[in-house]
């Protein structure tokens, strides 16, 4: 069975390796893998800050390279994928053309952890870290997708020794283009967070969204903190051969 | 009383990080945690938010119908009715009103619209004093503060900083016992209430079938405002009418729990005209003073469903921003998510550019709206509002042009995903902790991550080809 991947713009440019496990565990699931090589960023971030014909044409670029393919989309991340699913249909709704094809489009749309538990199942995940690690549900997974526990779900089965997050579903304060816009505000909100999550006790910081990780990440380290930070796929697929740089 | 600070960001940025706004979170967070407790025992709170929604929204799709049958309900059980175009003309009318019973002392109960339309100077300027009657609001008053939360104006407060504030102010012994503080600021408001000749309230809910109005409040003092004074004079937002008092009984089921986790308010007023002739006691005189500033064209915009809002701020207490930045930063009266949405919609978007921005969109806010208002959606509405007519940020036009420019382009795509592979392997260690332009906001707290030395795409076509 054919599913096509749409890694998103932050993890084709910063995160490579979680797209490449993603392909890794579909492959291992039997599935074949497709990856539309034309695609780019599905207009989130212009959507988000009230720029709307940018993120229209963005959408569109999107629904074109994705509706000529067949299978689920698998998407590393919730926002993207609430992205295409919540906002595409009124997006694209005054270019009949496409508004049939922005409809396909979201009807295939998965999450990475949203299909792994709803249609994959948790059999072989591998187990690639023996350190703790702790789960950031990020927001638009959590609320606009319904993934609750479901991060949790995965990390489990795969055997990690998991930490529990206080105020799990309170947001990081990354916001998107906020982090940028309001850096006091954003800032202030993701110590909160920080706080939480140092206080977890695990050494392994992973979620469902590079977004939120990125800046999760930034201020760990400025911080000084020694934790590591993952997308969900790295904890629970290996890297294999031929995946680094020569 | 406006901040001299003239940008969200730039208030926002002083109110982060202080005992204020330390309370605030402190303060928000209490009753998040009251109103989550409330609904463990309510299991039909759900179904009551959708009906309370469709109360709203069918009102608001037949406002002038029910607006009418409003006044004429009023007028029939002996109330006056005026439609105020603007602030000017309610704070007009009101002082006529008082003008016409020579009032000298105007009591107050708790009310937004009354702080939307600065009505307490407009009183003042004619030489007659007004209390405010509130607890919150009563502090706010004396230490010439503005609410920075709507149901709870002094979530900003410390019990000490209440303390020192009578003592100075009421020439009473220091205590920061909220019992005690309570007592003293009764005792001070009892004789105002009985010499008061006249009486302000705001309005929760005007019932259309009835002319009643609805007060919720918690300290008895919006009992004694309507009832003890000879004139009653009710300010209501024009979007503040239900049917009927069944539909009333839908939204206190969702008020109350969803503010601050009761399942009724100690008082729940329902005033249905003046004292009638065999009546013992009551007001002479009702007046309902209903406000448009603006409504009718919120109405008719992308943002009309935030006029289905009932005000509890349960929208604030969950906001993560709200909770870094409290009420004030936000400029106007009515804070939060959903002074977000309400202050631009209703008072114009000059000037208030940033507020549709000041959220991350984590959508905590639709998660406890009694009315399930899609905040988020609003607010990006309005950001597109903001795009066209004057832009928040001004980076912000050409970043998303170039960026559009290269995302529906995937040879620029690619060879943009190279460039940044190629400076990526220049930056040692993997991370920058210093980046020029609107770059600079994101490095100011946090290291931002070098690209990858092979994007996916390179890594794809390696592998397995195009």
């Amino acid at each position: 069975m054919k599913v096509q991947l749409f890694v998103t713009c932050l993890v084709d440019a910063f995160a490579p390796d979680a797209g490449r496990a993603v392909v890794h565990l579909l492959e291992d699931h039997g599935l074949t893998v497709e990856f539309p090589f034309d695609q780019t960023c599905c207009g989130q971030p212009a959507f988000n800050v009230g720029h709307r014909d940018e993120a229209r044409a963005m959408a569109a670029h999107t629904v074109k390279v994705l509706d000529e393919t067949e299978g689920s989309i698998i998407i590393p991340s919730g926002s993207c994928a609430v992205m295409m699913i919540e906002h595409y249909g009124d997006l694209l709704s005054d270019q009949p053309e496409l508004v049939a094809a922005g409809e396909r489009v979201a009807g295939r749309v998965r999450e990475f952890t949203q299909f792994l538990v709803d249609d994959l199942g948790l059999d072989g995940l591998d187990r690639v870290s023996s350190e703790s690690v702790v789960f950031h549900p990020s927001c638009h997974g959590l609320r606009g997708l319904g993934l609750d526990g479901y991060g949790e779900r995965v990390l489990d089965a795969s055997g990690i020794e998991r930490c529990e997050l206080g105020g799990a579903d309170e947001c990081c304060g990354f916001g998107g283009l906020f982090s940028v816009e309001m850096p006091e505000v954003s800032t202030a909100i993701m110590n909160t967070k920080l706080d939480n999550i140092e206080a977890s006790g695990a050494r392994t910081l992973a979620g469902y969204d590079l977004s939120c990780l990125m800046h999760l990440a930034g201020g760990l380290r400025r911080r000084g903190s020694p934790m590591q930070v993952s997308h969900i796929a790295e904890l629970i697929v290996a890297d294999r051969d031929g995946d680094r740089v020569p | 009383m406006r901040s001299p600070l003239e940008t969200f960001v730039e208030r926002a940025a002083g109110e982060v990080n202080t005992p204020k706004t330390r309370a605030v979170d402190a303060g928000a967070r209490l009753l998040t945690v009251k109103r989550l407790q409330s609904m463990t025992e309510y299991p039909e709170m759900d179904s009551m938010r959708d009906r309370a929604r469709e109360i709203r929204l069918h009102t608001l799709a037949h406002l002038d119908t029910y607006l009418e049958q409003f006044a004429d309900s009023v007028g029939a059980v002996g109330g006056r009715v005026f439609f105020a175009g603007d602030a000017a003309e309610a704070n007009q009318y009101i002082r006529q009103v008082a003008e016409d019973v020579s009032a000298q002392l105007i009591v107050k109960s708790k009310s937004m619209v009354t702080e939307e339309i600065e009505l307490n100077s407009s009183i003042e300027a004619d030489g007659r004093s007004v209390v405010e009657t509130d607890l919150g609001e009563f502090i706010i008053q004396l230490s010439e503060d503005r609410p920075s939360h709507i149901v709870a104006p002094v979530l900003h407060k410390t019990r000490q900083e209440i303390g020192a504030l009578f003592e100075r102010e009421l020439g009473v012994a220091y205590t920061e016992d909220p019992v005690e503080l309570n007592q003293i600021a009764r005792g001070h408001l009892r004789s105002l209430f009985l010499r008061a000749d006249m009486g302000i309230s705001g309005v929760n809910f005007g019932v259309a079938s009835t002319g009643s109005i609805c007060l919720v409040t918690n300290e008895g003092n919006g009992r004694l405002v309507t009832t003890a004074p000879r004139v009653h004079v009710a300010v209501m937002g024009m979007e503040r009418v239900v049917p009927t008092p069944g539909d009333l009984g839908v939204m206190l089921e969702v008020l109350a729990r969803s503010a601050t986790g009761q399942r009724l308010t100690a008082y729940t007023n329902i005033v249905t005209g003046p004292r009638r002739k065999d009546d013992p006691d009551g007001p002479e005189e009702l007046h309902v003073v209903i406000l448009d500033n603006g409504r009718p064209d919120v109405l008719g915009s992308s943002t009309a469903e935030i006029l289905a809002c009932i005000r509890c701020g349960a929208c604030l207490n969950v906001c993560p921003v709200y909770r870094e930045v409290g009420g004030h930063a936000y400029g106007d009266v009515y804070s939060g998510p959903i002074g977000a949405v309400l202050s631009p919609s209703l008072f114009g978007l000059a000037g208030r550019e940033q507020l549709p921005y000041a959220s991350t969109l984590c959508g905590a806010c639709v998660d406890v709206c009694p009315v399930r208002i899609e905040i988020p959606d609003l607010l990006v509405a309005l950001r597109e509002r903001a795009a066209n007519e004057s832009e928040a940020f001004g980076w912000l036009g050409p970043a998303m042009s170039a960026y559009e420019f290269a995302a529906t382009r995937p040879r620029a795509w690619r060879a943009g995903l190279s460039t940044g592979s190629l400076l990526g392997r220049a930056v040692r260690g993997g991370w920058v902790g210093r980046l020029p332009g609107p770059g600079s906001a994101w490095t100011s707290s946090r290291d931002f991550p070098a690209p990858a030395d092979q994007s996916f795409h390179a890594w794809w076509r390696r592998n397995h080809g195009t």
